[in-house]
C-alpha cells in the first residue's frame, strides 16, 4: 500500500514536471512560433544588452534573447562549446581561441566603455591629473608616496600630502582590468614585461577587492588609496576622477564623448579585434574598449541566424540611443557602418 | 515474514543512500582530478610549493592560497573556540532556564545568515576599526613580523576576525547538544563528592571532549570552505607572510575570483586543482580529527561510561 502510493506520487510529480520540461524544449525549434536565442558572456555590457533584448522584444514578441552575465572568460567557453548561440566578450578572442572554436567567429563591437582612475587624498577635491606612466608606475609598486615629484609635476598648485599611496586594484578577473592593463602596457614597457594583459593579472603592489564597487568602496574608505573602475560606475555613482593624459600629450576627462572619440581614432581591421587604447586624437580618452558580440560565421541553425543578424542590425543603429542613458558610449557611425556590412558574412 | 521483508527493503533504501555519499565523494575526487591534468601534469608537486600566480605567463603554484587558508581558518579557531566553548557552557550549565531557550535559539540564528552578509558587515564596518587598530598600533610593535605591513584594514587580521564570528555558531552549537546529553548521574555523582559548580562542568566537559573536539574541528572545516565573506575582507593578494596586517589570499576566494573569466585551459586546471587540493586538506583535517577523537575515547572516556551506561539498559 504504501509502495503503492509512492508510485502514484512519483508519477504525479513526474507529470507535472513535463509541462515546464516541453515547454522549453519546443522552445527551440524554429517551428514557425516563438524562437529562444541563448548567450552568455561578459557582465559589463549586461545593463544595456539586457534593456536591448527587451526594447526588441516588444516589436519582435516571437523571438526571445536570453543572456547569462557569467563573464567574458565563460562567455568564450560556452561558445566554443556551443552551449550558447552566441558569446560576449570585453576582450577580443586570442588567435589560438578563435582556433579551438568549431568553425569561425565574428566579432562585433557593440558599445564602449571607459576605465577611470578614482583616489582618495585628504585635502585634494580638484580633479588630478595622471599619465599613462605614472599609473604603470604606481601600480608597478615604484611610485609610494601621493608628493612623489612624478605627481607633483603633472599637478601643480595641488598641495599633496606624504601620505603612502595604497594600490587597489581588481581581484576577480574582469574586463576592466584587461582594459587598464592594456593600456598600462602601450605606455610603459616596464609593465607589459612584468605584468602584461590579462583579465586577472599578478600584480606586483597593492590589495584586491571584488568588483567595481568592491574597489570604489576600498578606495573610499581607505585614505591614501587609488583605484580603477569603469566609468559607468563612477558616472552613476557619482565618484570623482582623475584626468589621464592621452597620446596626443592633452590630458583628458573621460566621458562618453571621450571614449567615442577613441573608437574614431582608430582605423578599424575587417574582423574588428582591436584595441582603442592609447588612441590617436587630440579629445580621445586613452583607457577606452569596445565590448563585442561573438557569433559563428556559419551556423547550422538558420532561423536563429537570421533572427540573431536582423537584432544586431537594430542594436546597432536604433538600439544605439538607449545606450547613453545607461553610461555607454555609443559606436561611431563609420563602425556601425563597417559593421552592417560584415553582418552580410553570416550565413 | 512480512515484517522482516520491510526490514530487508528498509536497509537496502537506507543503505543505497548512504552509499550515494561515498559515491559523491568520489566523484567530486574523480572530476576534480580529472578536469587539474593539464595543470598537474606540468607542475606535478611543484604546485603545492610555489608562490608564483601569473595568469598571464601560465606560471601557476598554490603555495600562498594554502597558506592563507590554513593560517586564517587557525586563527579563526584560536579565536573563536573559547568564547564558542563558552557560551555553550553557559547556556547548558549555568544559564537561568528562562534565558536558556532564547540564547541557544539566537546562537543558532548566526549561523543561517549568509555568508555575503558577514562579508558586507565586515567590509563597512570591521574593516574600518582594523584599519583604526593597525594605524593606532605602535611602530616599535610593528616592527615585529606578526604586526608589520600597511594599515589598510584589509587583510589577514579582518578576515580570522569574520570567520571566528562566523564559526562560533556551529562550535557553540554543537558541543551545547553534547554537554546537554551529558547523564546528569555524570554531575550528580561529582556534586556527591563535594565538588564545586565549576567542578562539576570540568567532569562534564571532561565526559564530552571528543564531541567537544568534533565540533571544533566542524567549526575548522567551515573556515576551510568560506568564500565569500573572506574574499571580501582579506584583500587578495597572494603571498605567504606572517603578518597579520597584510593582505593575504585563500583557496576558495582565488577559485570564486578567477573561474568565471578562465578561459584559457591552463588556467582553468589550475584552479581546479586549488579545488582538488582544498579537497585533500579538508579530508585531510577530517581524518586528523577523527584519530584525535579515536584515541581520545580509547583513553578517557571508557572508564568513567563503563558503570553509568548501563543504568537504562539493565532495566529495558
Amino acid at each position: 500500500m504504501k509502495w503503492k502510493s509512492l508510485v502514484v506520487f512519483l508519477v504525479v510529480a513526474l507529470a507535472a514536471c513535463q509541462p515546464n520540461e516541453s515547454k522549453t524544449q519546443t522552445a527551440a525549434p524554429a517551428s514557425g512560433g516563438s524562437l529562444t536565442i541563448n548567450g552568455a558572456g561578459a557582465t559589463f555590457p549586461y545593463p544595456i544588452y539586457s534593456k536591448w533584448f527587451d526594447e526588441y522584444q516588444k516589436t519582435h514578441p516571437n523571438i526571445r534573447i536570453n543572456y547569462q552575465s557569467i563573464g567574458s572568460g565563460g562567455g568564450i567557453k560556452q561558445l566554443t562549446e556551443q552551449t550558447v548561440f552566441f558569446g560576449a566578450s570585453d576582450g577580443p578572442m586570442t588567435d589560438a581561441q578563435l582556433q579551438g572554436a568549431h568553425g569561425a567567429i565574428l566579432h562585433f563591437p557593440t558599445v564602449l566603455g571607459g576605465v577611470v582612475p578614482v583616489y582618495n587624498i585628504e585635502g585634494v577635491t580638484a580633479p588630478l591629473r595622471f599619465s599613462g606612466s605614472l599609473l604603470a608606475g604606481i601600480y608597478l609598486g615604484k611610485v609610494t608616496k601621493w608628493n612623489d615629484p612624478a605627481i607633483a609635476q603633472l599637478n601643480p598648485g595641488v598641495k599633496l600630502p606624504a601620505n603612502d599611496i595604497a594600490v587597489v586594484h581588481r581581484s576577480d578577473g574582469s574586463g576592466t582590468t584587461y582594459i587598464f592593463c592594456d593600456f598600462l602596457s602601450k605606455v610603459s614597457s616596464d609593465f607589459k614585461q612584468k605584468v602584461g594583459v590579462a583579465t586577472s593579472v599578478s600584480w606586483p603592489a597593492g590589495v584586491g577587492a571584488k568588483g567595481n564597487e568592491g574597489v570604489s568602496g576600498l578606495v573610499r574608505q581607505t585614505p591614501g588609496a587609488i583605484g580603477y573602475v569603469e566609468l559607468i560606475y563612477a558616472l552613476q555613482n557619482k565618484i570623482t576622477f582623475g584626468d589621464v593624459q592621452n597620446s596626443a600629450g592633452k590630458f583628458v576627462t573621460a566621458s562618453l564623448e571621450s571614449v567615442t572619440a577613441a573608437a574614431a581614432g582608430v582605423t578599424m581591421p575587417d574582423d574588428f579585434r582591436v584595441s582603442i587604447t592609447n588612441a590617436d586624437g587630440a579629445d580621445a580618452y586613452p583607457i577606452a574598449s569596445f565590448t563585442w558580440m561573438l557569433l559563428y560565421q556559419h551556423p547550422t541553425d538558420k532561423a536563429r541566424s537570421a533572427a540573431m543578424v536582423d537584432f544586431l542590425k537594430w542594436a546597432l543603429s536604433d538600439g544605439q540611443k538607449f545606450a547613453p542613458g545607461l553610461g555607454y558610449a555609443p559606436l561611431p557611425q563609420p563602425v556601425v557602418a563597417k559593421e552592417i556590412q560584415a553582418l552580410a558574412k553570416i550565413q | 515474514m512480512r515484517r522482516s521483508s520491510d526490514d530487508r527493503k528498509f536497509r537496502l533504501g537506507t543503505g543505497v543512500f548512504a552509499a550515494l555519499v561515498l559515491l559523491i565523494v568520489i566523484g567530486i575526487a574523480v572530476e576534480l582530478t580529472r578536469q587539474s591534468t593539464l595543470s598537474i601534469a606540468k607542475f606535478g608537486l611543484k604546485f603545492w610549493t610555489t608562490s608564483t600566480w601569473n595568469p598571464v605567463s601560465g606560471d601557476f603554484g598554490a603555495l600562498p592560497f594554502i597558506w592563507g587558508t590554513l593560517y586564517s581558518s587557525i586563527l579563526a579557531l584560536v579565536i573563536a573556540t573559547p568564547i564558542a566553548l563558552g557560551i555553550a557552557i553557559f547556556i547548558s550549565e549555568l544559564s537561568p532556564g528562562k534565558l536558556r531557550q532564547p540564547l541557544a535559539y539566537l546562537t543558532d540564528l548566526l549561523a543561517a545568515i549568509p555568508s555575503i552578509v558577514y562579508g558586507l558587515w565586515g567590509v563597512f564596518v570591521l574593516v574600518p576599526y582594523v584599519r583604526k587598530l593597525e594605524v593606532g598600533t605602535p611602530d616599535w610593535l610593528r616592527k615585529i613580523p606578526l604586526f608589520n605591513g600597511p594599515p589598510l584594514g584589509v587583510g589577514m587580521l579582518s578576515a580570522a576576525l569574520i570567520l571566528a564570528v562566523m564559526v562560533i555558531p556551529f562550535t557553540s552549537s554543537v558541543a551545547r547538544e553534547i554537554l546537554k546529553n551529558v547523564p546528569s548521574a555524570q554531575r550528580e555523582a561529582a556534586y556527591a563528592l563535594g565538588a564545586t559548580r565549576w567542578e562539576a562542568i570540568k567532569v562534564a566537559i571532561g565526559f564530552g571532549k571528543s564531541g567537544i573536539i568534533g565540533a571544533v574541528m566542524l567549526g575548522f572545516g567551515r573556515a576551510l570552505g568560506e568564500t565569500i565573506a573572506v574574499t571580501m575582507v582579506i584583500g587578495n593578494s597572494p603571498q605567504v607572510s606572517a603578518s597579520l596586517f597584510k593582505p593575504q589570499y585563500t583557496m576558495a576566494a582565488v577559485i570564486a575570483n578567477e573561474f568565471t573569466e578562465a578561459a584559457d585551459e591552463l588556467y582553468l586546471h589550475a584552479l581546479i586543482e586549488i579545488g582538488l587540493l582544498l579537497f585533500i586538506i579538508t579530508v585531510g583535517v577530517n581524518m586528523i580529527s577523527r584519530l584525535l577523537i579515536w584515541s581520545m575515547k580509547r583513553r578517557v572516556v571508557v572508564p568513567i561510561t563503563a558503570p553509568i551506561v548501563p543504568a537504562e539498559e539493565a532495566l529495558a
